[in-house]
């Protein structure tokens, strides 16, 4: 397949994580348990590996972001290699300097492996296309394209708790059209054999043709969590909330927020993901965010561990 | 001033329905006599075709020589090579240069420069707005007399509705033609790929059909209420061509012309995010591409273009919906198109009209036939020669083509303007 040819290479090994799209399954399920192996060390009075020691890793975040930059700092760290963040939007490009400029200059000071994030859809491809054999690239978002290693911290979380792919049904709430998560999630659990995969949404926020990726358009919220053994909901973000996409965030909770209430039409094992940062009255009531089904926190914690899988796969060639 | 006898050619003429084995008699700049040599002609040089074709040089509908403004991409002189070395003799070029082409003085300076470099015609498009910036109306009447030969937004948006409404109506006074892009900019607003499941996947902002629709719908309205002339520039769907069709069937005086890429590719060769495939419009569904290759075939579509644009490299390799749009051409029209012909099961003088008479109609300008008494506006070529395109071997300064490394069919071997060889390959 084309379209995994630039993150895998010709001896089938992965040379850069760009997209979950092309993943083979188990491709997929050895990242996950090579996560699975990790999870111990962040539990350990010395949370550290000597994998990645001598390593440099460069956090290239054109976009902000906390909460991932940190995530991948830690399993950086965890790995014993140096990691170096920078926060490109506030400097170079500012300053008239490409993307790939300021790419080759970072790959001058000698990087291993770079964990780029970007506005634009495709930003991480490229930068796989121009840098020197041996130097990896992790796409940590890119626009509207993909997310992959939240796509796969979320396959290491419903593994956890479902164990088995094959008989689930999964439901993506909110967002599509502007999701790089959904994306994510969608050519994973597809791979990953679900059978039944659900996204939910007003027509506004579902992208051209959707349903070609092998999911069911739900516009009804009931109807489509009902029977769900997962439901993920999307951020909505704040410039999405009041314009000619929705008409208030109020009323997109009304409509596709979720609640106890619609939560009941689900299983009564159904578990309850958010990629974070949560919108609280918005995508998601508080006592469902808190409530016993939820398993974003945990969420959280598999994100390093599973980082850190990519990571040293990546890093160890 | 010379003599030239071309001899045992295949000679194919569109505007004839020719296509025999033949000989060309030209003299000074002028065919005088077909496969006959007239009383007493003595040529001066004789160009033996045997087992090549000769038809008439292209008419090619849009062509940036990038003049004024981003000679750094390509100046006149390389771009009118590349034509020439694409076999095309006749070009219009659109208004979208730095400054705009909306001032007498700029054009006079275009055709100046181009006949004093006499590698091909050239026929300026005029800004139908100053600035095309939509709003004031461009000085048309002295623009046309600079050798204007229609009006066009180029790649800039439509003026909105109240404007265009004026635009063609004073155009109509004139005679004019309006060019213009049926895209509306509203819908297709940021966008950078055809609304459908590559533009899903890869999340790019999505350009709809619909923006294409919705601004034809209102064009056809507006020629309704003024009678003006229009040509539509790179139709791009398949819903594009039936509103198109159905107002052709009703009389309405409106041609219009596609990218040549357009018949050739379609979003899926996007690919991961392949930069050379950002075309404007959009490259749409392979359904859309097939019915523009029919349509093209039918006639609904008058005519093929390269759409050539020059584009440096450093606006390419950035993230795709930062690339700027467009793709080197004129010297991959020929190649393209007889590759088009081929796989529609057309004659060759059929598939040569689509780069010949009938763009040279749409314009309005005498070439496009190999008749006696037409410039002798020549290209022959050979259809059956394989080569494959490198970037680095064009002509043109713009390397940039989602062609790169294929191998085309059908490669020029001389290139004759009013008599004169302009390009030997």
């Amino acid at each position: 397949m084309s379209r995994s040819s630039v993150q895998i290479g010709a001896d089938g090994r992965l040379k850069h994580l760009l997209t979950t799209e092309g993943l083979p399954a188990e491709m997929i399920r050895h990242i996950l348990d090579t996560a699975d192996q990790f999870v111990s060390v962040g539990e350990r009075e010395v949370k550290k590996v000597p994998l990645l020691r001598g390593k440099t890793i460069f956090n290239v975040f054109f976009e902000g972001s906390t909460r991932t930059r940190t995530t991948f700092e830690i399993a950086a760290k965890r790995l014993s290699a140096d990691v170096i963040n920078l926060n490109v939007g506030a400097s170079s490009t500012s300053k008239g300097e490409t993307l790939l400029d300021t790419v080759y200059n970072l790959q001058a000071m000698d990087a291993d492996m770079f964990i780029v994030r970007h506005s634009q859809s495709g930003a991480a491809h490229l930068i796989a296309r121009h840098v020197k054999p041996g130097v990896a690239v992790i796409n940590a978002g890119d626009g509207r394209h993909a997310h992959p290693t939240q796509g796969l911290l979320d396959m290491y979380t419903i593994r956890h708790y479902k164990k088995d792919f094959s008989a689930l049904t999964v439901a993506i709430v909110g967002d599509v059209l502007h999701s790089r998560v959904a994306r994510s999630q969608i050519h994973a659990l597809k791979t990953l054999g679900v059978p039944e995969l659900r996204v939910i949404g007003p027509k506004t926020l579902m992208p051209a043709a959707v349903e070609r990726l092998g999911v069911r358009v739900f516009h009804d919220m009931t109807e489509g969590i009902r029977g769900c053994d997962v439901v993920i909901m999307l951020r909505l973000q704040n410039e999405r909330m009041n314009g000619a996409l929705l008409p208030s965030a109020g009323e997109f909770f009304k409509c596709y927020g979720l609640t106890a209430e619609k939560l009941v039409h689900a299983k009564a094992d159904a578990i309850v993901m958010h990629p974070g940062p949560m919108n609280r009255g918005v995508e998601i009531d508080s006592p469902v965010a808190d409530g016993r089904q939820s398993v974003i926190l945990p969420q959280v914690t598999f994100g390093i561990a599973v980082r850190m899988a990519v990571m040293s796969m990546l890093g160890s060639q | 001033m010379t003599r030239l006898e071309i001899k045992g050619a295949r000679v194919v003429d569109p505007a004839t329905r020719r296509d025999a084995k033949g000989s060309i008699y030209v003299a000074d700049g002028v065919i005088v006599a077909l496969d006959k040599a007239p009383d007493g002609f003595r040529p001066d040089e004789t160009i033996d075709a045997q087992g090549l074709v000769a038809c008439p040089g292209l008419v090619d509908l849009s062509a940036r020589l990038r003049e004024p403004g981003f000679e750094y991409r390509a100046t006149l002189e390389s771009e009118l090579r590349a034509a020439a070395a694409g076999g095309v003799t006749t070009l219009a070029c659109p208004p979208d240069t730095d400054p705009p082409l909306d001032e007498p003085g700029l054009v006079e300076m275009l055709t100046r420069r181009a006949a004093s470099l006499d590698l091909a015609r050239v026929h300026p498009l005029g800004a139908l707005t100053v600035g095309l910036k939509g709003e004031r109306l461009a000085e048309m009447a002295e623009l046309a007399e600079a050798g204007c030969v229609g009006f066009f937004q180029g790649s800039a948006a439509l003026p909105d509705p109240a404007t265009l409404l004026q635009a063609m109506r004073y155009a109509s006074t004139f005679g004019f033609t309006v060019w213009l892009r049926a895209q509306d900019a509203h819908l297709a607003n940021g966008g950078v790929a055809h609304d459908g499941e590559v533009a899903t996947r890869l999340g790019l902002h999505a350009i709809p059909v619909m923006a294409e629709t919705v601004a034809l719908r209102t064009i056809i309205e507006l020629m309704a209420a003024t009678g003006a002339r229009v040509h539509i520039a790179r139709l791009s769907s398949a819903a594009g061509v039936a509103v198109v069709a159905q107002a052709k069937a009703q009389g309405a005086p409106l041609s219009c012309d596609v990218g040549v890429h357009h018949l050739h590719l379609c979003d899926r060769d996007i690919g991961d995010f392949d930069a050379q495939c950002n075309l404007s419009p959009p490259l749409r569904d392979p359904a859309d591409r097939d019915r523009l290759r029919k349509a093209l075939a039918e006639g609904v579509i008058d005519a093929a273009c390269s759409d050539h644009t020059p584009v440096d490299d450093d606006a390419k390799q950035v993230p795709f919906a930062e690339a700027e749009p467009g793709a080197t051409g004129l010297e991959l029209l020929l190649p393209l198109t007889l590759q088009w012909g081929k796989e529609t099961g057309l004659k060759l003088a059929e598939t040569l009209a689509a780069v010949t008479i009938r763009p040279a109609k749409v314009l309005g300008v005498p070439v496009g036939s190999l008749q006696a008494g037409a410039a002798a506006d020549i290209c022959i070529f050979d259809p059956s020669r394989a080569w494959v395109v490198q970037p680095s071997a064009l002509a043109s300064q713009g390397k940039n083509t989602p062609f790169q490394g294929l191998e085309l069919t059908g490669r020029v071997v001389r290139t004759i303007l009013g008599g004169r060889t302009v390009h030997t390959g």
